[in-house]
């Protein structure tokens, strides 16, 4: 076992002992199929919790996007994120003659699966934002990828935005079923569709 | 054979030898009643009772291990079961932004050091540490956060998750080290008493409450808690104590008290715990449906986490120890 194993290991069992990182697959197994993940982005703790609820056979080859200018700034969000996670890097600043979705493209091609947060940014009102076009985009690209989609309950309490200690309270991830392709569908019609499908997912309030 | 004459080592290894037999015993019989065709009403019960069997096991091996590791074992072990409780009862109470520095007291401060008390048997720190320190405590990290919204409501709620889960349960480890005169190094068969008694109180309420439908005490609450039932539970309960007394330091009347008095008080605990399920609008704390996904740890710990500080300080202030 190399050192990054050890560290996602350990991580993975402190991310259960503070959520229980239920996963709940209510519309597709857990199987090792070449998948996109899209969830709802509450807090910083969404990729953990995803990547801490998938079993472990799924999480070397199942990727986040992390943007390049933070997470290699140092030598050890550089290494967490490219040992332990095995990030997809792509770059905020946007230049015209690149096109951002390119990385995430090529680790599409080599047959990994990734998990992306459409809303783009971290929401706290519940209800998530309208989602950006990247999932569109590679949607068209690779049609023979499974969308899956998926609802982050409960952890914008573990670590509300502006805290640094975790409180432990138990989140769920809620995996729903493949979005089927409708064909002749715009960019907006399909972005809305996969946002009620993550919206759909989530918990009835007791 | 006489009991007395063995030494205190060999009758705790004999309790732990029978309690394993008679659950082995009914695992078997269990299992061989599965491979039997049944129909769905006794299927359903038949799921049920393994289901409490196999908590059952959990609860002796937790047991288990926690005697054989020794003091820093038992602490440990009830520390970790209070954190999941803990953890369960917060998530269903729902807290707000303004609770989290208070919230994180309550986990990483507040849990540790009553358990650390417990295992350096500073037992009458042990009573007041939560009840009156941290009662000030937490409501002032409230405050400082400053968020008035429903500011009482906020931390009734974590003091309550605090007390249960927290102050409730640090008393399991705190009688595993009780030391009595002449009864050193038999904590064990006090806590055994405890869950025993109260155990039997929980399943004759049950019982009773089933096969003779009473009033229902607090019919919203829960359908089947009768007074009758209560009353037929706390004196079994009682009986059984009466039965086990020679494993305690206790009289067998005394024992007969101690054992109904914490009978009584773990189903009433039981029926709070339905009140505040209720409340929070779940059927069982964490079943598969609710927003958790827990093993519904809070049902399995609710009789002992009330009834074990009733039962350690009516020891400790009737026995002077």
């Amino acid at each position: 076992m190399t050192r990054a194993d050890a560290f996602g290991y350990l991580l993975a069992f402190v991310a259960r002992l503070i959520t229980g990182a239920q996963g709940h697959w209510k519309g597709c197994p857990p199987k090792a199929e070449q998948r996109i993940y899209f969830a709802n982005h509450q807090s910083h703790f969404d990729w953990v919790l995803i990547w801490a609820a998938l079993p472990r056979e799924l999480r070397a080859t199942t990727r986040p996007i992390a943007a390049r200018d933070y997470w290699t700034a140092t030598p050890f969000k550089h290494w967490i994120t490219r040992e332990v996670f095995h990030a997809v890097y792509v770059s905020r600043q946007r230049t015209d003659d690149q096109d951002p979705l390119e990385p995430l493209a090529e680790a599409l091609s080599h047959g990994d699966s990734l998990v992306i947060f459409p809303e783009g940014t971290r929401s706290n009102k519940g209800e998530p934002q309208p989602f950006k076009s990247g999932l569109y985009n590679l949607a068209q690209q690779f049609p023979q990828v499974q969308l899956i989609p998926a609802w982050i309950d409960n952890v914008q309490r573990v670590m509300p935005k502006g805290e640094v200690v975790p409180v432990p309270i138990l989140c769920t991830v809620t995996f729903g079923a493949p979005l089927q392709r409708v064909d002749g569908e715009d960019k907006r019609e399909f972005l809305e569709r996969a946002r009620m499908a993550v919206v759909a997912l989530r918990p009835p309030v007791a | 054979m006489n009991l007395r004459s063995l030494s205190v080592g060999e009758q705790v290894a004999l309790l732990f030898v029978i309690v394993f037999g008679l659950l082995l015993a009914a695992t078997v019989a269990w299992t061989l009643l599965s491979l039997r065709e049944m129909p769905e009403d006794s299927k359903a019960r038949h799921e049920r009772f393994g289901r409490d069997l196999r908590a059952v096991w959990i609860g002796a091996v937790l047991f288990w291990l926690s005697w054989m590791s020794g003091a820093i074992g038992a602490v440990l072990l009830f520390g970790i079961v209070s954190f999941l409780a803990l953890r369960e009862f917060i998530t269903l109470m729902h807290t707000r932004r303004g609770d989290h520095r208070g919230l994180l007291v309550a986990f990483f401060v507040v849990l540790p050091v009553q358990f650390a008390i417990a295992g350096g048997r500073w037992f009458d720190l042990l009573t007041v540490f939560i009840p009156v320190y941290v009662f000030l405590a937490i409501p002032v990290i409230s405050a400082l956060a400053g968020d008035p919204q429903r500011f009482l409501e906020r931390n009734a709620k974590i003091q309550w998750g605090i007390m249960v889960c927290v102050y409730g349960l640090s008393h399991a480890p705190a009688l595993l080290l009780l030391g009595f005169a002449g009864y050193d190094g038999r904590g064990a068969f006090l806590l055994f008493f405890l869950v025993v008694v109260s155990a039997c109180a929980q399943i004759v309420q049950e019982g009773v409450s089933r096969r003779f439908r009473g009033m229902p005490a607090a019919r919203h609450i829960d359908r089947s808690f009768s007074a009758r039932g209560w009353f037929i539970s706390v004196a079994v309960a009682g009986l059984a104590g009466a039965a086990l007394y020679w494993i305690t330091p206790f009289k067998p009347f005394q024992a007969f008290v101690l054992a109904a008095v914490a009978g009584g008080a773990g189903t009433l605990g039981e029926l709070v715990m339905r009140a505040l399920k209720r409340d929070a609008g779940v059927a069982s704390w964490g079943n598969a449906r609710a927003l958790t996904g827990a093993v519904g740890l809070l049902d399995r710990i609710a009789p002992l986490a009330f009834a074990a500080p009733i039962f350690f300080h009516l020891t400790r202030w009737y026995f002077r120890v």
